[in-house]
């Protein structure tokens, strides 16, 4: 389903750069491509250029070099009301001199729809979003949330195949915005629209996506569903920015194939798998999430290199227990337990040996 | 499926029933409408203060005074203050009585006692505003009659000038014999009284009011027409530009307010007479001959070119001062949603400048409507309006009721303006700044 193929994608970016003044690169070298029917999200701090790629996408902003392309033609040249592509904005950008009713009619109005179509068609697009009584409100009669589902009926109305949303959810409280992201998605299912989604909520990436665009710098630093970006993050940068994460800095020791042995800078020796590690003596960050670490020997597998641990404090939070650790001079080392009956329970300034399996902690490139 | 259940904002819409229908009162058991009263009527009485001095200011120098310029209008005693028997006379009487022994002791009476008094001059004013060509009648016989008239009257005075049996004069005479008046009004629009006291227009080449608010109203509309034009791509730019270039842009639009009237003037001239600058380009770039020179200035075309220039500012600021609280993002969603540029345009950037657009108009209208320096500086006679009708009745004629008459009536248009715009679009759509 995840075609990368040029021939199949439904949205492709080839080698597109941007810049807006001639001194600084906004986008450097994006190529990306989107199946029919995927839901892509773009996810990256502040600055790190994922609107500019939407509206790029959308023809607001034209790609500096290289190559857009929509169903395999060139978008390049097209004008911005000939893609045909729905559009999201991140504060709605619903005519705020128009009901509800009128903003959805708008894009039917413009295709020259004939009246009763675009009363019907209004009408299932509301019912979709479960706004049909607001027909006749104005949007500053409105709450944030009914807004945001009316800029997504109005995006949806005119069936478009791709629908771009920039930040949709992110002025809405948190349990709406995880009401709403419930919503996009079982519409995106139930259409079969491609999605372009930008936000930079993590989490809201992880739970919606079928693949997650991780920008930053203007480069796309890893393309992957979900659970292989949160396990198999193929560098720091990544690793840091998704979930919780701990990072030992240390030097190749010995380096077989995937098998890396990382000495740390006080001395320790641990296991580990090398990503974007070349050869023995290269430095590196090792990074393990805190769930992967295991401080009872019986849980780690046969032979692992354990470090030297000092408990700083155990936080209770429920369903696991969380504890802060001094390894290899750092006091920022994360452990978490879950919370079962046999758990052992550690105290703070308690010693113990840490460990994990080799293929949890990655070996990335030096931060 | 429970809509309620998956809109978390839905509660904001059920209306809360079964309030108590008795009045709600504050924890000691006082209403608390008073209560609430109370409290806010020391702030209230607070922001009074501040405000009176403001407020003193405001009555002292406009409220009276345009009270009582107003009151000119339709009040002036010139003639029944100084004539009292004639004028109680006329009042005895009917219209179209021909004056008996009475009236003529009466008017000689009067005649004398306002001569002696030095008043006649006021009186003979008062009658010629109806009745030009007859105030030298009033001061030429109250110079004979000061020291004292013998009977009988009649013949004393026709003797004096013949004129003084002249019908109309004395229908005029009992038009004016009263203090309140409409007749200020009615020249106003070119209307008068005959000699029993019906209304008609007045001779062919004695009518200008009609014609001049007339043109002064089609013009301001035009300025403002024109203004709109000009100054609706600027604001957008204004809007649009970055901040460096925009203050630029904005200081060459304010320009015309930093420049003294006399220097721009003067540069009028200078570009727009038939010997200036813009005929001589037409003429060397052939689009005119040199015998065709156009006449740009002290006609028409002046008033419109230099008012349009003046009133710019108006319809800008407002429109910019709106414009630049339009979000981008709702044209180019109108674009995303399929809308060519022009669409986009027409249907969801203009209808968001109108209340800019409605400030400005009613700015600039208002303006044009009341302009006076201007269209006397080059407007030549074809590009009077009638502000300057007004100043030459306050400072040449002296004839302050008929200019009172004249400004009353130009409020009362543009309040009826006001009235309409109101009904139409709503003042409360206004955006000043
Ligand atoms: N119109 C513009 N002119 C000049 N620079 C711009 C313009 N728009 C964006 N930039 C710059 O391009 C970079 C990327 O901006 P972009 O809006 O794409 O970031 P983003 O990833 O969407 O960030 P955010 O999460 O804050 O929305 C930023 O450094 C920004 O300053
Ligand atoms: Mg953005």
């Amino acid at each position: 389903m995840l075609d990368d193929r040029h021939g199949e994608a439904f949205v492709a970016f080839e080698h597109v750069q941007k810049s807006y003044d001639g001194q600084t690169l906004v986008v450097k070298d994006l190529n990306l491509s989107i199946g029919k029917g995927e839901f892509v999200t773009m996810l990256g701090p502040s600055g790190s250029g994922k609107t500019t790629c939407l509206m790029m996408l959308a023809g607001f902003e034209t790609a500096t070099h290289g190559e857009i392309r929509l169903d395999g033609k060139p978008i390049n040249q097209v004008p911005p009301h000939k893609r045909g592509i729905g559009m999201v904005f991140q504060n709605y950008a619903l005519f705020p001199h128009m009901t509800v009713g009128e903003n959805l009619s708008f894009p039917l109005e413009v295709r020259g729809m004939p009246r009763d179509e675009r009363e019907t068609r209004v009408k299932r697009a509301l019912d979709m979003v479960q706004m049909g009584k607001f027909i006749n409100r104005r949007p500053a009669q409105l709450s944030g949330g009914q807004q945001q589902r009316i800029a997504l009926a109005r995006a949806l109305v005119f069936d478009p195949q791709l629908v771009l949303m920039d930040e949709p959810l992110g002025a809405l409280d948190k349990q709406l915005r995880e009401h709403m992201q419930f919503e996009i998605k079982h519409l995106h299912e139930q259409l079969g629209i491609t999605v372009v989604y930008v936000t930079h909520d993590q989490g809201e990436a992880l739970t919606m996506s079928d693949r997650v665009a991780v920008f930053n710098d203007g480069r796309i630093q890893q393309l992957a569903p979900p659970a292989e970006l949160y396990e198999r993050p193929q560098n720091s940068f990544v690793a840091g920015f998704i979930g919780e994460n701990n990072a030992l800095a240390g030097t190749i020791e010995q380096l077989d194939g995937e098998k890396a042995l990382v000495r740390l800078d006080d001395g320790g020796l641990i296991d580990a798998t090398a990503v974007n590690i070349r050869e023995k003596g290269q430095r590196t960050t090792v990074s393990i999430r805190p769930e992967r670490v295991e401080f009872k020997p019986e849980m780690m597998p046969h032979g692992a290199h354990t470090i030297e641990a000092q408990v700083i404090e155990v936080i209770y939070m429920g369903d696991i227990l969380r504890a802060r650790l001094r390894v290899a001079g750092s006091e920022n080392f994360v452990m978490k337990m879950r919370n079962t009956i046999g758990q052992t329970h550690l105290h703070a300034g308690q010693s113990v040996r840490i460990g994990w399996h080799p293929e949890d902690a990655r070996a990335l490139d030096p931060v | 499926m429970a809509n309620t259940a998956l809109d978390p904002h839905a509660a904001i819409t059920t209306t809360a029933s079964g309030v108590a229908t008795q009045p709600l009162t504050t924890a000691d058991g006082k209403p608390l409408v008073r209560a609430l009263a109370r409290s806010q009527s020391r702030a209230r009485r607070k922001a009074f203060l501040l405000v009176l001095p403001l407020l003193a200011f405001i009555v002292i120098t406009f409220v009276v005074p345009i009270g009582q310029m107003l009151q000119r209008s339709f009040h002036n005693d010139g003639f029944s203050a100084n004539m009292p028997n004639i004028s109680a006379w006329f009042a005895q009487t009917e219209r179209g009585t021909q004056p008996d022994d009475a009236a003529w002791q009466a008017l000689a009476a009067d005649l004398q006692a306002s001569a002696e008094a030095r008043n006649i001059g006021v009186v003979g004013t008062r009658v010629n505003y109806d009745m030009p060509g007859t105030r030298s009648l009033f001061t030429s016989t109250g110079r004979k009659v000061r020291k004292g008239i013998e009977p009988p009257y009649r013949e004393t005075l026709l003797e004096i000038d013949e004129e003084w049996a002249d019908p109309q004069l004395w229908a005029t005479m009992r038009e004016v014999s009263t203090p309140y008046t409409a007749n200020f009004y009615l020249a106003s629009v070119d209307r008068t009284r005959d000699a029993d006291g019906n209304i008609q227009q007045v001779d062919e080449n004695q009518r200008v009011y009609l014609m001049l608010f007339w043109r002064t109203f089609w013009l301001s509309g035009l300025i403002t027409a024109l203004t709109f034009v000009l100054g609706f791509p600027i604001a957008h730019l204004l809007a649009t530009l970055p901040m460096r270039k925009s203050n630029l842009l904005m200081i060459l639009v304010l320009l015309p307010f930093w420049t003294s009237l006399l220097v721009r003037t003067t540069s009028w001239m200078v570009l727009l007479q038939q010997q200036g600058v813009i005929n001589d380009i037409l003429v060397w770039l052939g689009v005119i001959g040199g015998g065709q020179r156009l006449q740009m200035i002290y006609n028409q075309a002046g008033t419109i070119i230099a008012m349009t220039h003046i009133l710019l500012p108006f319809m800008i600021l407002p429109l910019y001062s709106v414009m630049r609280t339009i979000n981008p993002s709702y044209v180019r969603a109108a674009r995303s949603l399929g809308a060519t540029s022009w669409t986009a345009f027409r249907r969801i950037y203009f209808p968001q400048t109108l209340p800019g657009l409605g400030a400005g108009a009613m700015l600039v209208f208002i303006l044009a409507v009341g302009y006076y320096i201007t269209p006397a500086l080059v407007g030549g006679s074809s590009g009077q309006l009638i502000s300057n009708m007004i100043a030459q009745h306050m400072t040449s004629t002296l004839n302050w009721s008929m200019a009172a008459a004249l400004a009353a009536l130009l409020l009362g248009a543009v309040l009826v303006l006001y009235w309409l715009y109101d009904r139409l679009v709503g003042v409360d759509n206004l955006k000043l700044g």
